[in-house]
């Protein structure tokens, strides 16, 4: 439980890993962090002198992806990150402890490790009538959440629903369900979205913050620039065939089989930052372009709301959720120009049935002289 | 009006009856705002356009990948025209500053003057069919005024400001388009919909251009005045000399 202060390396140690081993894991993390291998040796010294972090992990409105996400990590295996690198003194979907006495674990981790301890929120908030609609422990899980937030050193929304509202946000958002950082006031919010995040970037994070004392540098949104400063796109192994104008133009066809660009198809790889195409899922096996299907843009804001999922055109919400702009400014086109015609029609009968009126052939410009 | 007889005329061959009539003209348009109202309407066109198959691809293109570079060739006229528009932006709005007073007028709405919302009701009603004879401008109308102001020149400051917004992403957040245009995504945190909005604007620019053309060609036949031809020599010309 919490209160150990053992390091993370006297743990993998005990757990029968090699020097070699955790070795080997400081330079496959350091490089996915992006920090090159002379960063390799720093993250060892820190896991092997510092104290782990206590973590206590909520869960609020959610579908659970993320802690299934986490626990599929390959390197660092879950199994050393959760039982080693940070102590995971709370998490109700895997803890062992239940009712009263995992409720409690709570009230102890925060007044031991008072603005020490992480908080990683997976789920967000829904407000509308006084939080009723979450209420784990028989309470609103809004309260619980700002409560321990506000002592603890840092929040990290894990995934869309943490980070933007996902798709208990979605409209008309029946449950008023809010992202974290619009409760959470007072206390650093770094935001890992995705539907779930990559389990690499999860335990990424969690090592850099370990290692370095302090969060990652994020973007404007609050997200680690690290995994999240470019988008799928940027880095997609089809960009060449959008850069040569070849697309699927059906699930089923022959370009589909050529493995040509899926933008037709929908993809919002060009909208969405995420480490899919450079990290891939389940250890770097695939990621949905891969594997033929673009991307949904799941680590974006609202991104059920910037559908349909399979069109290039999306939704022109909140004005006009079930058309886009060629449907909405195609038509304002066409209405101005039939506007235009029938006007100039009138114009050219009114001027000629003037200019019989006056008998004469009135030079064009003269024809307002009837004044 | 003053009417010259052939004598006045001064042409090899002028003929018995011949008479001209004098017409005045001001000096509207200045040699800038002309050059950059034709940049700006080709620039335009050719956004319109590259955007279009932007969202909305062509058939795709057989053979290698690296035979072939469509979308790269669409989205780079794209920015260069992009580039061109937002530069001649620029130089617009100096130009503003120091050209005659009419050069202002495109970022003028005098909201609280009531003179000029009468002005656009009667302008309204001549569209309406109802006056015989418009009234004479030097510069836009009232209600042409109104439509560049809220149209135009809102439109403008969107699609750049939503363009370089967009362009950021591909430059990196390192870039100064970003620094500059980042906020954007503060606004629009899911960048998907900064392109409908930016497509929407095409679709604004595009009807704004019917009615613009259509207007300016019908003014120059029923209006008072030149207007087409002014945009070329910068001369407003009066048909007449009347009062309004
Ligand atoms: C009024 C002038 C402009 C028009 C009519 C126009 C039109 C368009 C259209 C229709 C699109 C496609 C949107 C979509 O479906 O995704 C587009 C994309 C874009 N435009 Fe513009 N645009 C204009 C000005 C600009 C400016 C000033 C910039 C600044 C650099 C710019 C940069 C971009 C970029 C970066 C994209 C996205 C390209 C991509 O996704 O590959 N545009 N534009
Ligand atoms: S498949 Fe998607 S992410 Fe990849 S190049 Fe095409 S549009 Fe971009
Ligand atoms: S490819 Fe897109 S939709 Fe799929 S997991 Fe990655 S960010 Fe989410």
């Amino acid at each position: 439980m919490s209160g150990t202060q053992e390091t993370f390396y006297d743990v993998m140690r005990r757990q029968g890993i090699s020097r070699r081993g955790f070795l080997k894991f400081c330079a496959l993390t350091s490089a996915s962090l992006g920090l090159g291998a002379s960063f390799a040796p720093r993250i060892a010294e820190a896991l092997e002198t510092k104290p782990r972090i206590p973590v206590i992990w909520l869960h609020g409105l959610e579908c659970t992806c993320c802690t299934e996400s986490f626990i599929r990590s390959a390197h660092p295996l879950v199994k050393d990150v959760v039982l080693s690198m940070i102590s995971l003194d709370y998490d109700d979907t895997i803890m062992a402890a239940a009712g009263h006495q995992a409720e409690a674990i709570l009230e102890e981790v925060r007044t031991t490790h008072k603005g020490r301890y992480v908080l990683a929120v997976e789920g967000n908030p829904p407000l509308k009538d006084g939080g009723i609609y979450c209420m784990p422990g028989g309470r609103p899980f809004v309260d619980t959440l700002k409560d321990m937030a506000a002592d603890a050193q840092a929040v990290i929304a894990w995934g869309s629903c943490a980070s933007w509202g996902c798709v208990q946000a979605a409209r008309p958002n029946p449950t008023q369900a809010t992202p974290v950082d619009k409760v959470v006031t007072g206390t650093p919010v770094l935001k890992v979205p995705g539907c779930p995040p990559i389990a690499e970037v999860m335990t990424g994070v969690l090592t850099y913050m370990l290692t370095f004392d302090r969060l990652p540098e994020v973007d404007r949104q609050g997200r680690p620039k690290m995994f999240y400063s470019q988008r799928i796109h940027d880095k997609c192994y089809r960009r060449p065939h959008f850069d040569a104008g070849q697309f699927v133009e059906k699930f089923d066809d022959e370009n589909a089989r050529k493995g040509y660009c899926l933008y037709k198809m929908g993809c919002k790889g060009p909208t969405t930052y995420n480490a899919c195409s450079t990290v891939g899922w389940n250890t770097g096996t695939s990621f949905p372009i891969q594997s033929g299907h673009g991307c949904l843009g799941c680590s974006e804001h609202d991104f059920w709301d910037k559908g349909p999922f399979y069109q290039r055109l999306t939704s022109l919400e909140p004005v006009a959720a079930e058309s886009t702009a060629d449907s909405v400014g195609g038509t304002l086109a066409a209405v101005a120009g039939g506007a235009v015609a029938a006007h100039g029609a009138i114009s050219i009968a009114k001027r000629g049935l003037e200019k019989r009126r006056a008998g004469t052939g009135s030079r064009g410009g003269e024809s307002g002289d009837a004044e | 009006m003053p009417i010259h007889t052939g004598r006045d005329i001064h042409a090899l061959d002028v003929a018995q009856g011949d008479a001209s009539v004098d017409r005045t003209s001001i000096y509207v348009y200045e040699a800038p705002l002309r050059a950059w109202h034709w940049i700006n309407a080709l620039a335009l066109t050719i956004l319109a356009v590259t955007g279009y198959f932007i969202g909305q691809p062509l058939p795709s293109v057989p053979g290698e990948a690296s035979d072939a570079s469509l979308m790269v060739a669409i989205r780079e006229i794209h920015f260069i025209t992009a580039y061109v528009l937002a530069i001649g932006w620029l130089v617009r709005i100096y130009w503003a500053f120091v050209g005659n007073p009419h050069s202002r007028q495109l970022f003028k709405l005098p909201f609280w003057r009531k003179s000029y919302w009468n002005g656009v009701v009667w302008e309204a009603s001549w569209y309406a069919f109802l006056r015989k004879e418009p009234k004479k401008y030097v510069g836009h109308n009232p209600l042409a005024q109104f439509v560049m102001f809220t149209v135009f020149t809102v439109g403008m400051f969107f699609m750049i400001i939503t363009g370089f917004a967009l362009y950021s992403e591909g430059a990196g957040i390192d870039s100064w388009q970003y620094a500059l245009f980042g906020w954007v995504f503060d606004i629009f945190p899911n960048s998907q919909a900064v392109h409908t909005w930016h497509r929407l604007g095409m679709w604004i620019f595009v009807t704004y251009v019917i009615v613009h053309v259509y207007a300016a060609v019908r003014e120059d036949i029923l209006s008072r005045q030149s207007m087409i031809s002014t945009m070329i020599s910068g001369e407003r010309m009066f048909k007449d000399n009347r009062d309004d």
